[in-house]
């Protein structure tokens, strides 16, 4: 077989494709071409590197230099300089900015030096449309060892030793959950693999069957294998369409290579996996409203028990079991449950995948051990606060999560802690604000966010999310008043314990968390009618700040309802009356002389 | 394991009860009350509703965060449940709040004043304020059909409709649409009731707890032709009606109110006061007489019955393939309508065209079947109005007369002889085994010495019996609920099914269950206590078998000649047209 | 292709295609490393010629624990081609005129049995790159 001598990976995420990671490969291989070195150097597109604050990445090895925001148009740079000639081209180095150094190596760069890397192993290091790199990485091994040297319950043990909890959302125990559909008899069982990733901003199960679809596939053979299924679905947003053809490929040569299918590595076992399409609806992410969405019925929850094991799809036990949950299966399997424990936390094993946004230096996907601080997540690998604002909330588990300040960063992340400080895990949206957010704004956003998801089954969360959020609008729009403050908090709290599925159960978590941390700043917008942060636009107030203002008149000219007055070089004066706060004069104003 | 029992502790008293018993039965049978809204549980009509969607029946289980709804949650030993801790009387409290946010107040005129669910439930809990308030739905009026009327501003979203027409009927026409805030119960597109496959069996409407789903009010239209001079009026009443109408009077379920409800109609102001027997009876004769013709001739085998009108649309619009095995006469309350304005015109000699047919049903099909034109005679609908049981008991209450206090009358001749074969028109099996009391006797020329065939009665979803005539095995198959009906078809279909005749009624229970009855409000006790009545009514009858009528008999030789002769066919027969699924 | 019938048969598979995949993994630190000059002196003087036939011998002694590099100009452009030999734990020794003869000569004594070309060392004191 033929050795290149170099290998340019390029990511081939929706993140990257989007900012012409398409034209980068064909400009790259055009460039080699030219120089005729496209017998040494092989361009291979993978998934993602996770740090997609700085994309389109490419990495090329072996020298092992990482290149951010490349452009079509620097490939003829990079094939000139770094592939004939040995050099580096710096101005597509990574400067570190607390350093102000560029940065040549991945493990060297702050964003990827606590990452530990289980479900994300492949990403970014093999070309997810060919299996044969997934199989140099020891892919399918697991398989055939659980195949062909192991018994379902010796599986289910080894799962369940590793104390793998689920990635979705709840933390259910994976190992468990398969041996509560294992230990439920029928003719026909279910493996169902959730693909339906529905938190705003979040992408790790995206990435993770774009960039290793393989790994998912494995899993999922592995978990019918331990259940008795022989049949598997993976059910995706239809979306999600680079992650769709991905595992299509992917599908196509498992089954060339014989990984599905009948006899299974020479065994008796067979399995067969097929692609259902979701509509994108968050609450499909719930295990039994995705059931019945696959059936073809709505997508809405049904009360549990009965649970999946006993009674889901065609009333059949089933398994679901998340895409990031799957991708640690294979090497659990293969290292052993002990070394799976020797990372994490007491209660939580291993690594969880977070998608980090919001006002940080760093945003993109990391992996990182359980038990690392929020304040390490946010601080050294999200690089800190953009615009070196001030950290004010993160909030974690997605739009249900709760919002966490200052003072409880050196929390470790784990389920248990997360819930307990009034957020959750949740399947790992992570996103950070800054003093310039309004938090009652924050709250009310995720409440729209909730309200419209909400699948309107249940009482609570069709009716009562709606009446939460109208109550948050009337707080924003300086029409609240401390009664409401009460009655957010009971009406919270009821939604919370009697919503049906979780995503009523968590939906008040942004309000609940809110009120409790920065009760302070609920109070300023029904008391003072005053929004500290300035966001919400009916609370603001534009005044002069008279120690600033030199006279000048601009404002008052460009006010468009006249209701700035003041002579010219005297300090002037705005009608608060007249006033329709729609920030022309600050935008006008050249010395910082008008506030709100 | 069958027969195992659970012990677990509720409110702080033990009590033991079969595992298969979920919090809220175990609850009921400890005699602790949780309020229940969208929970409906019809044991022998087999039908549940376990949607768990309204978060009313909340109860504390220990050691679980959240509360659990006690209509869906299963049992375990050990179990510790408390339903008046003021965590789950204040959720419950809440949602039942909640609920009333987006309800429109306008109870007092409401159709279902006093006999909705949510109201009693507000009652019950005492609410007197609406804490939250904000947007309510406002959706448009559904009033395209003739039969029911939809109002979303009034549903609650328990489901309860899509459980009777998806899994009960298997029509499908009712579905959640939109999400969040904006959820409502529809058809499909939310297409107008009036253009898709809805049957009108009313079972949705049985079980609408508030008034979202009701019958189309032809009251005022009755009360007009009533003031109108120029009109004879005259009332037919079905079976099904003399054993439920007392209910609504607050009498017992399965009272017998048939000569309290001639007198009540007579008060009214009708001209006339009939029996639809009379018409089953006809009935009986036109499909017996098929039946026959069809088994010695070699005719399509099984032969269904045709009483039943959401049926009849059930078999148009999803077997349209099928559309030649129902028998080809018209309904009771149809074949009625023509013989009035025809015979009776003839005989009393008054002007078809000034009579106006009143029917009482308790059915609301009957309404839309009333207004098929094949059914109709010479351009004019041979049934004007119909009406359902709760619309009558609304008229005999607004005209001030007390029910109670009525002396017993007959029906007016020379439409008002009946038979104990037609009585039992009104509940499952019973066509069938009236058929079978006059086909028996007209193949065998033997007289038939019980009448009564226990075999076909019951409650089963789909019951089958050999009645053997002449040494001939006739197989018989019993469907009601429309789920049950569309086994049966495919069985015939496939051509699995062996049957000589089958009959089908849409209701749970047949017509005693129908969509126009007094709400049962989840009680299925109420409608088989109706059966037992009906049963006895057709005890109490001199003559049990329609060919014995002797006003029938009279019809035949006077006016009709043969049965399913050619005048006979003209006026009683009808025709079914395959139609579209939607 | 006929499918995967037992582990060995994945193992061949695995093997085959980890030669393709082993240049990826240069974040560990116990490999031995090469630097090959590729200024534009190196390849005049056949440095590319030499890095093909390295990387070669590389493959066919299935060794796993060497990565070859291209890096630019080194300063001694006499003796181009130049390869530079880090072992972890060892100074690094760079040797000059290494023709394809010599490059292979390299792999198969100082990274396969540890023993030094001294003849074409240019130098071993000085900083690692």
């Amino acid at each position: 077989m033929k050795q290149y001598r170099s290998h340019i990976l390029v990511c081939a995420g929706t993140g990257c494709q989007s900012q012409e990671g398409h034209e980068i490969i064909e400009e790259l291989k055009k460039q080699i071409e030219k120089a005729n070195f496209h017998n040494e150097i092989q361009v291979v597109k993978t998934g993602c590197f996770g740090f997609c604050e700085k994309g389109p990445i490419i990495k090329i090895l072996p020298e092992n230099v990482f290149y951010i925001e490349v452009k079509p148009s620097d490939a003829k740079e990079i094939v000139e300089e770094h592939i004939i000639k040995g050099r580096r081209v710096q101005r597509l180095l990574y400067e570190e900015p607390n350093i102000h150094e560029r940065l040549e190596q991945q493990k060297d760069m702050p964003f990827y030096k606590k990452q530990v890397r289980i479900a994300l192993r492949n990403c970014g290091l093999i070309d997810p449309e060919n299996i044969k790199e997934y199989i140099a990485e020891d892919g399918y091994m697991a398989l055939g060892k659980v195949l062909t040297e192991m018994s379902q319950e010796e599986v289910i043990q080894l799962v369940r030793d590793s104390e793998l909890r689920g990635r979705g959302g709840g933390g259910f125990s994976t190992g468990f959950k398969w041996e509560l559909t294992y230990r439920n008899k029928d003719d026909q069982k279910y493996i169902v693999c959730n693909a339906d990733e529905g938190d705003p901003g979040a992408f790790m199960d995206r990435s993770i069957l774009e960039g290793d679809p393989h790994s998912v596939l494995e899993a999922m053979a592995i978990g019918a294998y331990a259940i008795g299924a022989n049949k598997g679905f993976v059910y995706i947003r239809a979306e999600y369409p680079l992650a769709i053809q991905r595992l299509k490929i992917a599908m196509e040569q498992a089954k060339e290579y014989g990984f599905l299918g009948r006899n299974i590595f020479g065994t008796n076992f067979h399995f067969d996996v097929e692609i259902k399409y979701g509509a994108g609806a968050f609450v499909c992410g719930e295990e039994t409203a995705l059931i019945n969405s696959m059936e073809g019925g709505r997508g809405e929850p049904n009360a549990k028990p009965p649970f999946p094991a006993e009674s889901g799809f065609w009333n059949k036990p089933t398994c679901v079991n998340n895409v990031e949950t799957y991708a640690n299966i294979p090497p659990i399997i293969l290292k052993g449950p002990k070394w799976f424990k020797q990372i994490g936390s007491e209660k939580s094993k291993g690594t969880k995948v977070f998608a980090l946004a919001g006002k940080v230096n760093n945003v993109g996907l990391i992996e990182v051990p359980m038990g690392i601080t929020l304040r390490e997540v946010i601080f050294d690998i999200g690089g800190g606060i953009r615009n070196g604002r001030k950290f004010k909330a993160v909030q974690t588990g997605g739009p249900s999560g709760g919002c966490l300040t200052e003072a409880l960063l050196d929390n470790p992340i784990d389920y248990e802690n997360l819930t307990r400080i009034g957020s959750m895990m949740g399947s790992g949206g992570m996103i950070v604000m800054d003093e310039d957010d309004c938090m009652v704004n924050i709250a009310k956003f995720y409440l729209e966010f909730t309200e419209e998801e909400s699948c309107g089954k249940c009482t609570p969360c069709r009716i009562g999310n709606k009446r939460l959020h109208e109550i948050l609008i009337k707080i924003t729009e300086g029409k609240g008043t401390k009664q409401d403050l009460e009655d957010l908090k009971k009406l919270g709290e009821m939604i919370k314990i009697s919503s049906l599925c979780g995503l009523g159960q968590s939906s008040p978590n942004p309000v609940l968390s809110t009120l409790k941390y920065f009760y302070d700043e609920y109070l300023q917008h029904v008391e003072n009618k005053h929004c500290p942060s300035g966001v919400c636009a009916a609370l603001k107030k534009h005044e002069i700040v008279e120690e600033n203002c030199v006279g000048c008149t601009l404002c008052a000219r460009v006010c468009p309802v006249d209701c700035i007055s003041g002579k010219v070089k005297e300090v002037h004066n705005i009608d608060q009356e007249r006033c329709i706060n729609c920030g022309a004069c600050k935008e006008a104003c050249k010395f910082n002389a008008i506030a709100n | 394991m069958k027969n195992e029992k659970v012990k677990l502790t509720i409110n702080g008293a033990e009590i033991e009860v079969p595992r298969e018993y979920t919090v809220l039965d175990a609850a009921t049978e400890a005699g602790v009350h949780i309020p229940t809204l969208c929970h409906l549980d019809l044991h022998d009509l087999k039908m549940v509703n376990r949607t768990a969607s309204c978060r009313v029946c909340m109860v504390e289980v220990e050691g679980k965060p959240n509360l659990a709804p006690a209509c869906a949650t299963p049992i375990n030993d050990g179990m510790i449940i408390s339903t008046d801790t003021i965590k789950a009387i204040n959720a419950r409290r809440m949602a039942v709040e909640l609920l009333l946010s987006n309800h429109p107040t306008d109870c007092l005129i409401c159709q279902k004043n006093l006999q909705c669910e949510l109201q009693t439930l507000a009652h019950r809990l005492s609410v007197r304020e609406i804490k939250y308030t904000g947007e309510a739905m406002t959706t448009h009026l559904d009033t395209s059909s003739q039969s029911l009327v939809k109002n979303q501003n009034k549903c609650i979203l328990c489901r309860r409709c899509e459980t009777a027409c998806n899994e009960i009927q298997t029509c499908g026409i009712l579905t959640a649409l939109n999400r969040g805030f904006h959820t409502t119960v529809g058809p499909a597109f939310n297409l107008p009731m009036q253009e898709t496959s809805c049957t009108y069996c009313g079972q949705c409407v049985a079980v609408c707890p508030t008034a979202a789903l009701t019958e189309v009010n032809h009251v005022p239209k009755v009360w007009d032709a009533l003031n109108n001079e120029d009109k004879y009026v005259i009332v037919q009443t079905a079976p099904a009606i003399r054993v439920a109408l007392g209910e609504l009077f607050d009498m017992e379920a399965g009272s017998i109110v048939t000569g309290k409800m001639v007198s009540a109609l007579r008060k009214l102001g009708f001209d006339k006061v009939f029996d639809t027997d009379f018409g089953a009876d006809l009935t009986i004769m036109e499909e017996a007489t098929e039946l026959i013709d069809r088994l010695e001739n070699g005719g399509r085998l099984p032969m269904l019955t045709s009483c039943c009108p959401a049926w009849v649309s059930f078999i148009e619009h999803q077997f349209p393939d099928l559309v030649d095995v129902p028998s080809t006469c018209k309904s009771p309350h149809i074949m009625f309508g023509t013989i009035s304005k025809t015979y009776m015109a003839e005989k009393l000699n008054i002007d078809p065209q000034k009579i106006t047919v009143v029917s009482i049903m308790p059915c609301i099909a009957k309404k839309a079947e009333a207004a098929r034109t094949e059914l109709a005679l010479d351009d004019d609908n041979n049934v004007d109005i119909v009406i359902t049981t709760r619309e009558l008991a609304a008229m005999i209450k607004e005209a001030g007369i007390d029910f109670n206090k009525l002396p017993d009358e007959d029906f007016d001749h020379p439409l008002g002889e009946t038979t104990g074969a037609s009585v039992i028109f009104g509940t499952t099996g019973g066509v069938i085994e009236a058929t079978m009391r006059t086909a028996y006797e007209w193949l065998t020329n033997e007289k038939l010495e019980n009448v009564e065939f226990d075999q076909l009665r019951g409650f089963e979803g789909i019951r089958e019996a050999t009645v053997p005539i002449n040494g001939k095995d006739i197989h018989i198959g019993i469907a009601h609920g429309l789920g049950n009906a569309r086994q049966l078809l495919e069985d015939i279909r496939s051509g699995k099914s062996q049957y000589h005749a089958i009959e089908i009624m849409a209701c749970p229970g047949g017509c005693i269950g129908g969509g126009g009855q007094p709400y049962h409000h989840g009680n299925d006790v109420v409608v088989k206590k109706r059966q037992e009545a009906l049963y006895k009514e057709d005890k109490n009858k001199e003559v049990r078998q329609s060919h014995k009528n002797k006003e029938i008999i009279e019809l035949y030789d006077s006016y009709l000649g043969k049965p399913y002769g050619e005048l006979a066919h003209k006026l009683l027969h009808t025709k079914y047209t395959p139609k579209e699924r939607i | 292709m006929s499918t995967v019938k037992s582990l060995e048969e994945l193992k061949k598979i695995r093997e085959a295609s980890l030669k393709q995949m082993n240049i990826r993994k240069v974040d560990e630190d116990n490999k031995i490393k090469l630097l090959v000059g590729m200024a534009t002196c190196g390849i005049a003087a056949g440095a590319r010629e030499t890095y093909n036939e390295i990387l070669d011998t590389i493959n066919e002694e299935n060794l796993e624990n060497v990565y070859v590099v291209q890096v630019g100009c080194m300063g001694y452009c006499y003796e181009e081609p130049i390869v530079q030999v880090n072992v972890p734990g060892k100074e690094p020794i760079l040797y000059g005129n290494v023709d394809i003869k010599k490059g292979r000569e390299i792999i198969e004594k100082h990274i396969k049995k540890g023993e030094l070309l001294q003849d074409s060392i240019i130098s071993k004191s000085f900083h690692k790159l």
